[in-house]
C-alpha cells in the first residue's frame, strides 16, 4: 500500500541535481550541434565539460530522487 | 554617492538557461520553507530542528553554515595571495578542533540538553557569563552577517552587473521567509541542499584547471615561474616570518591558529555548534563533525586550487581592491569568479553563480537562525520575560529572524557609506571568540573551575585582546611584543593576538578558581568531565563508531600534509 512519508531531505536534493543536470546538458547539446564562435568560446571548449557533468547530475539526480521518493510503498 | 554604488562593465553575461537555474533554486528554498512551516510548532522544533537530524544532516549542515560566500571567495583570494599557505585554514584550522568537538566536548553540550552555548555557561558558571558571552554573540553576529551580505552584493555587481540594493535585498528576504518560516530545519534542510549545489558548482574548475596545467606537478611548474617556489609549500617555508608570503611562523600557525583560533571558532561557536546540537542521538551528535571534517578535509580542492590555478594559468595579475578600482583591473576577491568565467559555458555558468549565492545564503541562514536562538533564550527568555510560554518563544523566534535580517540589511548599507567598519567588526568577533574557548574548556574539563573564575577570566581575556588591538593601533612598533616579530603581518598578529588572550583567559579562570567557591559535584553533573556518565561506544560495531571515523580522518589529515609539506 502506498503510505505519504515526510519528504526526505535527499529527495530535494535529487530534485536540484536532476533539474540543474537537464538544464546543463541541454544548453551543452545545443553547443555542440550549433558551435558557438571561436572569439566567444571558453577555454578547453573542445571537452564540451557541459555534455558530461549535465549527464552525471541528471543521472546522479534520478537515482536520488528514486531512493528517497515520498510516495514509496510502505 | 559610495563608489560601489556606480555603475561598471561585468565580468560575465547570463544566458537564459543560467536564470532558470537561479530561479529554480530561489523556489525551491522557498518551496522547502513553506513546506517545513507545519513542521516548527513548538521551541525545540523551531529552535533544535526537534533533536531529530542524522548524523549525515547535521554533520553537512554543520559544515555548510561555514561555507559562506565570504569563506568561499575570500579563501579562494587568500591563495592566489599566498599560495598554498591559505589551506592551513581548512586543515590544521580545522580538522583536530572539528574532531576534538565530536569526541570529547559534543556529549557534555548534547548531554547537559543546553539550547545554545551560552545557555550552557548558564548551566556551568551561572547568569553572568551567560549575559556577558550571550550579547556579545548575539551583536557579533548579526554584524558578521551584514558584512557577508555587502561582499556577496559588491561580487555580484562585479561579476553580473546586479544592482548591490537587488543583491541585498533579494537574497537576504529569502533567506528571512525559509528561516523564519521553517525554523532551524528549513535552515538545515536547505544548508544541506546548498552544499550539494556549491559543490556541483564549483567542482568543475579545479577539474578543468588540471587538465589545463597537465596536472598538479604542472601547475607546481607554472607557479614557480609566475610567482615564487614559496608559494607551493606547507610547512617548508614556515621556520621563518620573512621566508613566507604570509609573514608567519610556524609557532603562530599551531598555536594560534591549529589551537586557539580554531578550537575557539568550531568549538564554542553557537552558528555551527547548534547544527550538532539538532542530532537525534548522542551518537549522531558525535559522529555529525566527524562527518563534517572529512569533508573539510576536501573543501581546499574547490576553494584553494582554484586560487592557485588563477595564480598559473590567469594572464592578468590580480591587485588588492583599491589598487583594482584605480586601475580598472581585476581584485583577489574576484579569483573564483574569473575562473568561472574562464571554463563555463551556458549553463555550467547558472550553476556557478548558484553556487555562489548558495554560499551566501547558507552563511546567512546560519547567522539569523543561531542570534535567533541566543536573542530568544539567552536574552529574552533569561532577562526580559523569563516566564514566556513555548508558544511566545517560537513567535520571538520567528520575529527575531527578520529583526536578524533587518540589522544585517542596515549593516551592509553602513559598511557601503564606511568601508573601515568591515575591519573593526572582524576584530571584534575575533576579541571574543579566543577566550570563549578557554571559558568553555576548562568549564567542561576541570570541576574545580567555579562560577566567579568563569565570568572573570572570560572577561579578562576579552579585555586583554581588545587592549592588544589598541595598542597596535595607537603604536604600530608594538607588533615586536603582541606578534614576537617587528615582520608579523596582519594573520600573525591575528594569530598570537588570539593566543595571549586565550592564555590571560586560563589563568585568571585558574586563579580565581583558587580563591573562590566551586560548586558542589552534584550540581555538575551533566556538565563537566568526571562528573558526568558518558554513554559508552564499545556496544556498537566498529565502522559505527565515532573514535574508529575519527582515528581514519587524522589518518588522512597527516598524510596530506606531509605530502604537501
Amino acid at each position: 500500500m502506498e503510505s505519504k512519508t515526510p519528504i526526505s531531505i535527499w529527495f530535494f536534493v535529487g530534485l536540484t541535481l536532476v533539474v540543474n543536470g537537464a538544464l546543463i546538458l541541454g544548453a551543452a547539446f545545443n553547443e555542440f550541434v550549433t558551435p558557438v564562435p571561436v572569439a566567444s568560446r571558453v577555454v578547453l571548449y573542445e571537452l564540451h565539460a557541459g555534455l558530461w557533468w549535465g549527464a552525471l547530475l541528471l543521472v546522479c539526480g534520478v537515482a536520488y530522487c528514486y531512493r528517497f521518493r515520498p510516495w514509496k510503498r510502505g | 554617492m559610495p563608489a560601489v554604488l556606480l555603475p561598471t562593465p561585468h565580468l560575465v553575461h547570463l544566458a537564459p538557461v543560467d536564470w532558470a537555474i537561479i530561479l529554480f533554486y530561489f523556489g525551491l528554498v522557498l518551496v522547502i520553507g513553506f513546506y517545513l512551516k507545519g513542521r516548527a510548532n513548538t521551541s525545540e522544533d523551531f529552535f533544535l530542528a526537534g533533536r531529530e537530524m542524522t548524523a549525515w544532516v547535521a554533520g553537512l549542515s554543520f559544515l555548510s553554515a561555514n561555507l559562506g560566500s565570504l569563506e568561499l571567495m575570500g579563501w579562494a583570494a587568500a591563495a592566489y595571495q599566498y599560495g598554498i599557505l591559505a589551506t592551513h585554514w581548512y586543515w590544521i584550522g580545522a580538522i583536530p578542533a572539528m574532531l576534538f568537538l565530536g569526541l570529547v566536548m559534543m556529549p557534555f553540550y548534547y548531554i547537559s540538553k543546553t539550547h545554545s552555548v551560552p545557555g550552557y555557561l548558564k548551566l556551568r558558571f551561572g547568569e553572568p557569563a551567560r549575559a556577558l558571552s550571550s550579547v556579545c554573540f548575539a551583536v557579533m553576529t548579526v554584524l558578521m552577517s551584514g558584512i557577508n551580505m555587502y561582499s556577496m552584493a559588491l561580487v555580484m555587481k562585479v561579476v553580473l552587473g546586479w544592482d548591490i540594493h537587488f543583491s541585498i535585498w533579494v537574497s537576504s528576504l529569502t533567506v528571512a521567509i525559509y528561516v523564519a518560516l521553517g525554523g532551524l530545519r528549513s535552515a538545515i534542510f536547505n544548508e544541506v541542499l546548498q552544499f550539494v549545489l556549491i559543490w556541483t558548482g564549483a567542482l568543475l574548475i579545479p577539474i578543468l584547471g588540471l587538465v589545463e596545467t597537465g596536472g598538479f606537478a604542472g601547475l607546481k611548474a607554472r607557479i614557480t615561474t609566475n610567482a615564487s617556489s614559496e608559494y607551493v609549500h606547507l610547512w617548508g617555508t614556515l621556520g621563518s616570518f620573512s621566508d613566507n608570503p604570509m609573514g608567519i611562523h610556524w609557532t603562530g600557525i599551531v598555536l594560534g591558529l591549529g589551537w586557539v583560533i580554531s578550537f575557539g571558532y568550531w568549538t564554542t561557536d553557537f552558528l555551527v555548534v547548534q547544527r550538532v546540537l539538532a542530532a537525534k542521538d548522542i551518537r549522531s551528535a558525535k559522529l555529525a563533525p566527524i562527518i563534517g571534517s572529512a569533508f573539510k578535509m576536501f573543501v581546499p580542492f574547490i576553494v584553494i586550487l582554484p586560487g592557485l590555478l588563477a595564480l598559473a594559468v590567469l594572464p592578468m595579475k590580480l591587485t588588492g581592491e583599491a589598487a583594482a578600482v584605480a586601475s580598472g583591473g581585476h581584485s583577489y576577491n574576484e579569483v573564483l569568479p574569473l575562473m568561472l568565467a574562464r571554463y563555463f559555458g551556458p549553463g555550467l555558468l547558472g550553476l556557478g553563480i548558484t553556487a555562489l549565492i548558495a554560499g551566501f545564503m547558507s552563511g546567512m541562514a546560519g547567522n539569523v537562525s543561531a542570534f535567533a536562538t541566543v536573542w530568544t533564550y539567552d536574552i529574552y527568555g533569561a532577562r526580559i520575560h523569563k516566564n514566556a510560554s513555548d508558544r511566545q518563544r517560537v513567535i520571538m523566534g520567528r520575529w527575531c529572524t527578520i529583526l536578524g535580517v533587518l540589522i544585517s540589511i542596515a549593516t551592509a548599507y553602513l559598511v557601503m557609506q564606511f568601508l573601515s567598519i568591515m575591519d573593526y567588526v572582524q576584530a571584534l568577533f575575533s576579541f571574543f571568540i579566543a577566550p570563549l574557548f578557554g571559558t568553555v574548556l576548562l568549564g567542561m574539563l576541570w570541576k574545580r573551575a567555579t562560577p566567579a573564575a568563569g565570568f572573570w577570566g572570560l572577561l579578562a581575556g576579552t579585555a586583554s585582546s581588545v587592549g592588544m588591538w589598541l595598542w597596535v593601533k595607537i603604536n604600530p612598533a608594538a607588533l615586536r611584543y603582541v606578534a614576537l616579530s617587528p615582520h608579523a603581518r596582519d594573520m600573525a598578529e591575528n594569530m598570537y593576538r588570539a593566543l595571549w588572550s586565550w592564555i590571560v583567559c586560563v589563568l585568571v579562570t585558574v586563579i580565581v578558581s583558587m580563591v573562590t567557591q566551586p560548586k558542589p559535584l552534584a550540581e555538575l553533573a551533566g556538565l563537566v568531565y568526571g562528573a558526568t556518565p558518558i554513554p559508552s561506544d564499545k556496544h556498537v560495531p566498529l565502522l559505527q563508531r565515532p573514535a574508529f571515523w575519527a582515528c581514519a580522518v587524522s589518518a588522512v589529515f597527516v598524510v596530506l600534509n606531509i605530502l604537501f609539506w
